[in-house]
């Protein structure tokens, strides 16, 4: 099942959550909503699912204009961050309800219920913990629960809010593997809704970014990662460095010096110029960045140096192998292997 | 209050009634038809008694209305239960600011057992209670023999009256501080006495400060229960008119003559004492929620 | 509670634990003074007088008719009254907690009444307002426009309409609270699991708010079996019919038959302590099976 959410706004009384957002998800994709809090993520989750009706816009799934559609009636399986396991209700119970609550027309027999209960315990690994209570479980086995619960109404879309966020680590990348595989067997078209990067770079098939209630960038998670269309993307995947630099002739300046890296088609004037810490190559000649080392430190397997750069001592990072003689010098020049630049010209 | 949840969605949080278009609330007409039994079982139970206590004490004019409080035995009626209050409320007070200190403050064995007891008056009729006294200062009572050659009554007078009304209000100010100072904790007096303030100085400037709001809501509710009390003073009073009937006692009285004006007009004091004891109790809530802990049980 | 660390507890037993706060000797020895002049010493004549009585005084006054017609109005009335107030109780704590609608402080505020009204002046207004021809009274009587024929001040219902009075703000004070915290999230869940309104409320929002109103039944049914001054008026007091338990103690004590007073007074608190404990065992259970994570 595709979806398309066109020029959604949603208001809440006074701030917008989301300002003309439009999005396509492709049917059977897994994909991510990735932005800092407050960034409307959560919202568009809730739009598409009905627990929020837009102020203006449309969702449609596949040809369906679900935008006038009740949440009951959407049939899309959520799992919320907390879980919202009924506690009153064990496994199983929770795992049959939305089969039970359906109406007596569409609804399976009991004991097909119950098979069809088992048979997803089973696919989420928790087979022989039908009877316990949702109290009796931790916290990894509740997030199976859920999503067991959400997958039993065979929903055309899956919908998961930080799906991992109350999880400890070790857990976390346990299950977002395993979310990966039944996505893999089920085929639901998923979005799930995280802050975490790593997460979402490691599980989507796409990315959406987003700030302040608007889509920053949309693609694979190579394809934001590599070429950010925006500061705001690069300074938000990943690591990243920046510095403030002028074009001229095609060619970057820094405090008056070209530095050795071309400009492409950025225009004319002030810009800002973007790379990764660990994608630098040291060089002792040419043109190149070239700073006095004001702060170095050991991170794992790598240092990070800390460099001061130009007239106004404006401060970068850039990573090195921890046993890098440079490690011990006072000045370093490097240049970025790749980068991108931000035209900051008016 | 949440207004920061407006940017932020925090699924999570209570539903308010400012929700009212989420898709997990009633039809309308559902909200409606609720509503309107919520409202007209309201008035039939509670509203509508307390008007009628008004109406009726006016229904023969202001004139008459104002004759009752003339009444001589009306009026000794109204001092005995400011009396009875004056010296109740007091008492009560001191007991418990007393009791909530050591409970709230210190852990000791047979804590349980203690607080079980304070609550026992909510959970004995009042009618137990009073009984209890007859039970031992009246004529075959235990301690009758104690009494019987001294000049002191004690039941079918005033001093069985206080101590059934002490027995039956004591728990309203214990209960109300209890929950509020164990909320609060010790670290406020600890601070004080590390900075050299002795016990009463710590008690006068730190604590009451900390609970003077429930402290004047519990004196509000044992007041209005001291005021009040009927089944417990009944019992001891022995209904002597003019000696021994408080007002309630009196209202009993007058409206089993069928005076009824009479006895609303006497019933309309009390019936604005409690209209008093909540507004002042909805003022402390809405203004000082924080410092009101387990109000919302009694 | 916090312990000073510039007080380590001393070695040994002590009755209180240490604590650098001062005032428990004199607070404690005055609650216990307090306690035991105004609670102890009277209960414990309670129970002397009726140890006092023979058994078979006891079983005599026990199987009298007139007692266990008492006891019978008294638990009945109490029963109805709170199973009442728990229909209403949720209504009002419900409306109280999701809608907005004007007079909804007001209607706040008023539920404590019963609490705040001394309960002679509610006697009084409820048996006038119910009396055949008081304002509901007469609405519901064979002369009203209803023509419904209902007789309610001085027959068992007025009881029941007096022990309903008193007993609503427990139920709605308890379930309020658990209703004002309970998590959009779990409904949420329900509705996108396809449940209508309905299935929500009775499969995901009563189970969870049966803890509170088992609670709230509770507190309003031992309220209401000891209830006097506000039934008194309204109830007539006819014996077998509608005498509760504590008027048959009153009369007694009355006639100068303390004993009887006593045993009466007995069996009310056995039956009601019983009565208390199954629920606060169905209560455990519940809270158990229902309670929080």
């Amino acid at each position: 099942m595709d979806i398309r959410v066109q020029n959604v706004l949603k208001q809440f009384s006074r701030y917008p959550a989301l300002n003309d957002v439009s999005l396509d998800i492709r049917s059977g994709e897994l994909i991510a909503l990735l932005g800092p809090s407050g960034s409307g993520k959560t919202t568009l989750l809730r739009l598409i699912a009905g627990l929020e009706t837009p102020t203006a816009g449309r969702i449609f799934f596949g040809d369906d204009d679900a935008s006038s559609k009740t949440v009951q009636q959407r049939n899309v399986g959520f799992v919320f961050q907390a879980y919202a396991l009924f506690r009153n209700m064990t496994v199983l119970e929770n795992i049959s309800f939305g089969l039970k609550v359906r109406p007596r027309a569409t609804r399976p027999p009991r004991a097909e219920i119950r098979k069809r209960a088992m048979e997803l315990l089973d696919l989420v690994q928790l087979s022989g913990l039908h009877d316990r209570f949702p109290q009796q479980l931790s916290g990894g086995q509740r997030q199976r629960v859920a999503l067991a619960r959400a997958l039993a109404i065979e929903p055309r879309v899956l919908l998961l809010d930080e799906p991992f966020g109350a999880l400890d680590a070790q857990v976390r990348k346990e299950l977002r593997k395993w979310l990966r595989e039944i996505h893999d067997k089920t085929g639901h078209t998923t979005v799930f809704v995280t802050h975490d990067q790593e997460e979402a770079l490691e599980l989507a098939d796409r990315l959406v970014v987003m700030s302040q209630g608007k889509i920053e960038q949309v693609g694979t998670p190579d394809e934001v990662y590599d070429r950010p269309d925006n500061p705001f993307v690069f300074n938000f995947i990943g690591e990243s460095s920046n510095l403030p630099v002028e074009i001229d002739n095609g060619e970057v300046w820094v405090g008056g010096r070209a530095v050795g890296l071309g400009a492409g088609d950025t225009p004319k004037g002030a810009a800002q110029l973007f790379f990764r810490p660990h994608d630098v190559e040291l060089v002792n000649e040419g043109a190149a960045l070239a700073g006095v080392v004001a702060a170095s430190r050991r991170v794992g397997g790598t240092r990070r140096v800390e460099l001061e750069i130009g007239g106004d001592a404006q401060r970068i990072e850039i990573d090195l192998p921890f046993d890098h003689p440079a490690g011990d010098k006072t000045r370093i020049a490097f240049r970025p292997k790749r980068w991108r630049l931000f035209s900051t010209a008016r | 209050m949440y207004e920061q949840d407006d940017l932020v969605y925090d699924s999570r949080r209570p539903i308010l009634p400012s929700d009212h278009t989420r898709p997990t609330t009633e039809r309308d007409w559902i909200k409606r038809t609720l509503i309107g039994i919520a409202i007209v079982f309201m008035l039939a139970v509670i509203v509508l008694p307390l008007v009628l206590v008004f109406v009726e004490a006016f229904r023969k004019g202001a004139g008459e209305y104002f004759s009752t409080f003339g009444d001589p035995q009306s009026q000794a009626a109204i001092r005995l239960t400011l009396l009875v209050a004056a010296i109740a409320v007091p008492l009560n007070l001191v007991f418990g600011v007393a009791a909530a200190w050591c409970v709230a403050k210190f852990e000791f064995p047979g804590k349980a057992f203690l607080t079980t007891l304070i609550d026992l008056p909510f959970s004995v009729s009042p009618v137990v209670s009073g009984m209890v006294y007859v039970l031992l200062f009246g004529a075959q009572g235990f301690l009758h023999p104690w009494i019987k050659g001294t000049n002191i009554e004690i039941i079918f007078a005033v001093p069985g009256i206080v101590l059934a009304t002490i027995f039956v209000t004591f728990p309203f100010i214990a209960r109300e501080l209890i929950p509020l100072m164990q909320d609060q904790g010790n670290g406020d007096e600890e601070a004080a006495l590390s900075l050299g303030a002795n016990g009463w100085q710590v008690f006068w400037r730190v604590t009451l400060p900390n609970i003077k709001w429930g402290l004047l809501y519990g004196v509000l509710l044992c007041n209005a229960r001291a005021m009040g009390e009927f089944g417990a003073v009944s019992v001891v009073s022995g209904h002597i008119r003019g000696k021994t009937t408080t007002m309630p006692l009196d209202i009993e009285i007058l409206y089993n003559e069928y005076n009824f004006a009479a006895a609303f007009a006497v019933a309309s004091l009390l019936a604005l004492l409690a209209l008093v004891t909540l507004i002042v109790k909805t003022i402390l809530e809405f203004r000082y929620g924080d410092e009101l802990a387990g109000t919302r049980k009694h | 509670m916090v312990v000073s660390p510039a007080h380590p507890a001393k070695a040994g037993w002590t009755f209180v634990k240490p604590s650098v706060v001062p005032g428990f000797g004199l607070t404690f020895g005055y609650t216990l003074l307090y306690l035991s002049l105004i609670v102890l010493i009277p209960i414990i004549g309670l129970f002397l007088k009726a140890a006092q009585v023979p058994l078979e005084d006891i079983v005599r006054i026990a199987t009298a008719p007139r007692t266990l017609n008492a006891l019978r109005v008294s638990f009945g009335a109490s029963f109805i009254a709170a199973l009442v107030n728990i229909v209403f109780g949720l209504i009002v704590a419900w409306v109280l907690v999701r809608y907005k609608f004007p007079g909804r402080r007001l209607m706040d505020a008023v539920v404590d009444l019963p609490f705040a009204l001394p309960t002679a002046v509610a006697g009084i207004a409820l048996s006038t307002l119910y009396a055949p021809k008081g304002w509901i009274g007469w609405l519901v009587s064979a002369n009203g426009p209803l023509h419904l024929g209902w007789k309610i001040a001085y027959t068992p219902t007025g009881i029941v309409i007096a022990l309903i009075f008193i007993g609503l703000p427990f139920v709605v004070r308890t379930v309020q609270p658990v209703l004002e915290e309970f998590e959009a999230e779990l409904e949420e869940a329900a509705a996108t699991l396809g449940a209508n309104r309905w299935q929500t409320i009775s499969m995901v929002i009563l189970p969870r708010l049966m803890p509170a109103i088992l609670t709230g039944f509770s507190l309003a049914f031992a309220r209401a079996v000891g209830e006097y001054g506000s039934v008194i008026f309204i109830a007539g007091n006819l014996p077998n019919v509608s005498e509760i338990a504590p008027v048959l103690i009153v009369i007694k004590l009355e006639e100068f038959d303390q004993a009887g007073a006593a045993v009466i007074a007995g069996i009310m608190l056995v039956i009601a302590f019983v009565m208390l404990f199954v629920i606060n065992l169905i209560q455990a259970w519940a809270r158990r099976r229902f309670g929080d994570v």
